[in-house]
């Protein structure tokens, strides 16, 4: 599996899209230190962008790498390799070059800042791990979807719906139902809701780190509320593992019984 | 007479097409087998099969006497020469052979012999994108004539081969066959079958319709030559 990871991530760090993806971040977040020099709302307005752009391009690249390696794919199935780690070869290289971008991106002008002597290293790191989760997540959602779609622009589009559904429309719901709601006690629904989409999830633990939950909206205000700092901390993080696991091992069940 | 693959009651349908309908087949070793029949009778889908590409519905598969269910290592005793050349675009020849050789952890064998056989030297340093379609063949070829393994699947080797490399094609088949690999060859081209075959397997309509040599072939159909023998098969169960 190693060396199909090693292929997938030198072939995709070649590509001149992993560049533009580093530079964006590199940019964004080497301006915002500079224009605002506080830390702290840096890690906010970078925390909004992640938020969606994460889970856009992971899914973007997902099912256009899948799609684009099919015949790397083939090449690879008739050779004496487990097909299991082929996959699973491809989506890492895929996922740990996302993820390499994301961080450099970030990483570098936060270095050169001095993140290391403020006392906002954990915000950064927490910021940076929920950034690595979702490229891990939507990566294999979208490498997953592509699996199971041979027409491309089927994949795309539920790629594209499932983003939009998780990222903008499921907010929409989310406060509708609240408000339709409002009579009845709805902390553990909110709650069990906000658990179940990865992108609320990520939000909630970077503010839940942050101290600035009550600011950001009722579903931050709940989880406070219910876990306290710690164990909300600790079940976010538990439930994105989840996420990422549960899509992975449906690579794995998916691409074991598929006909090439 | 050892078999170097055996099959079994195979079966596989993709949705409402029913492809393989219980393939019984054993080849033998150091032969060259040729599976032949109409478009659509299931001889890629036999030999994707074989190699774990398309998982069958039911019935064994048998190479070297190991069981091919959910494994893997055996693919190292099978070369495969697939009929439409996908490869990764942006790879250029020489690096396409060093990490299917860095993959199979196995040095290639006569890698260089090959090269200079189907004048490839040239091309190795192209992008295979920019290759014409005969030249992918003969990469096709390279790829997998280079690890010397003891089955030899070709699908439709001789597409888009000018003269001088069929010729050569030829030659190298007979010269590892000679060595003692088996071959499991689908082609169109009668005069190849004429030429190499051992063996004809005849599938029609997802079943084994015919197994034996050319002779007996000619003979059982009362037929001078192949494609007459073929037709007559073809135009006897109404399928064209």
């Amino acid at each position: 599996m190693l060396k199909i990871l090693k292929y997938s991530f030198f072939d995709l760090i070649r590509s001149k899209w992993s560049y533009v993806y580093f530079l964006f971040y590199l940019v964004i977040s080497s301006s915002l230190l500079y224009l605002s020099g506080d830390i702290s709302k840096v890690i906010i307005s970078l925390m909004n962008i992640i938020l969606i752009l994460v889970p856009l391009i992971a899914s973007i690249f997902g099912v256009m790498y899948y799609y684009n390696s099919r015949e790397f794919t083939e090449l690879l199935l008739a050779q004496p390799i487990k097909r299991t780690n082929i996959f699973l070869g491809q989506y890492i290289g895929l996922a740990v070059s996302l993820s390499s971008s994301l961080l450099f991106g970030l990483g570098i002008p936060f270095l050169i800042y001095g993140i290391f002597r403020s006392a906002e290293i954990w915000n950064f790191i927490i910021l940076i791990v929920t950034g690595v989760f979702l490229t891990f997540i939507f990566s294999a959602i979208s490498f997953l979807v592509a699996l199971k779609n041979e027409n491309r622009l089927k994949g795309f589009g539920i790629v594209i719906f499932l983003w939009m559904f998780m990222a903008i429309i499921y907010d929409g719901l989310f406060l509708l139902s609240l408000i339709v709601f409002k009579e009845y006690p709805l902390e553990t629904i909110s709650l069990t809701l906000s658990m179940l989409n990865p992108i609320d999830l990520s939000r909630i633990l970077i503010l839940l780190k942050l101290d600035i939950s009550a600011l950001m909206g009722y579903t931050g205000a709940v989880f406070r509320k219910f876990f306290g700092t710690d164990t909300g901390l600790l079940l976010s993080t538990l439930i994105l593992v989840m996420w990422t696991v549960l899509p992975v091992w449906a690579i794995v069940r998916v691409s074991g019984r598929k006909n090439f | 007479m050892s078999h170097i693959i055996q099959i079994a009651n195979l079966y596989k349908s993709f949705g409402k097409t029913k492809v393989l309908q219980g393939i019984d087949l054993n080849f033998e070793e150091s032969k060259i087998s040729v599976v032949l029949g109409p478009n659509g009778s299931g001889k890629t889908t036999l030999i994707k099969s074989i190699l774990g590409m398309v998982i069958p519905e039911s019935g064994s598969i048998k190479v070297m006497g190991t069981e091919i269910q959910n494994q893997w290592a055996y693919r190292e005793n099978i070369s495969y020469l697939p009929q439409i050349a996908n490869f990764p675009a942006n790879l250029t020849v020489q690096e396409l052979v060093n990490m299917i050789t860095d993959l199979r952890g196995k040095a290639a064998r006569d890698e260089s012999e090959l090269i200079n056989d189907f004048g490839l030297g040239p091309f190795m340093k192209i992008r295979l994108t920019n290759l014409s379609g005969g030249t992918k063949q003969k990469v096709n070829i390279l790829l997998a004539f280079m690890y010397d393994s003891p089955i030899l699947m070709l699908d439709e080797p001789t597409n888009g081969l000018d003269p001088v490399a069929l010729i050569r094609l030829k030659a190298l088949i007979n010269r590892k066959k000679a060595e003692g690999r088996s071959f499991l060859i689908t082609t169109h081209i009668m005069q190849l079958v004429e030429e190499l075959a051992d063996e004809i397997v005849f599938i029609l309509e997802g079943l084994v319709y015919f197994k034996g040599t050319v002779t007996s072939l000619k003979k059982t159909f009362d037929e001078p030559d192949i494609e007459k023998a073929i037709a007559k098969i073809l135009l006897k169960n109404n399928v064209v």
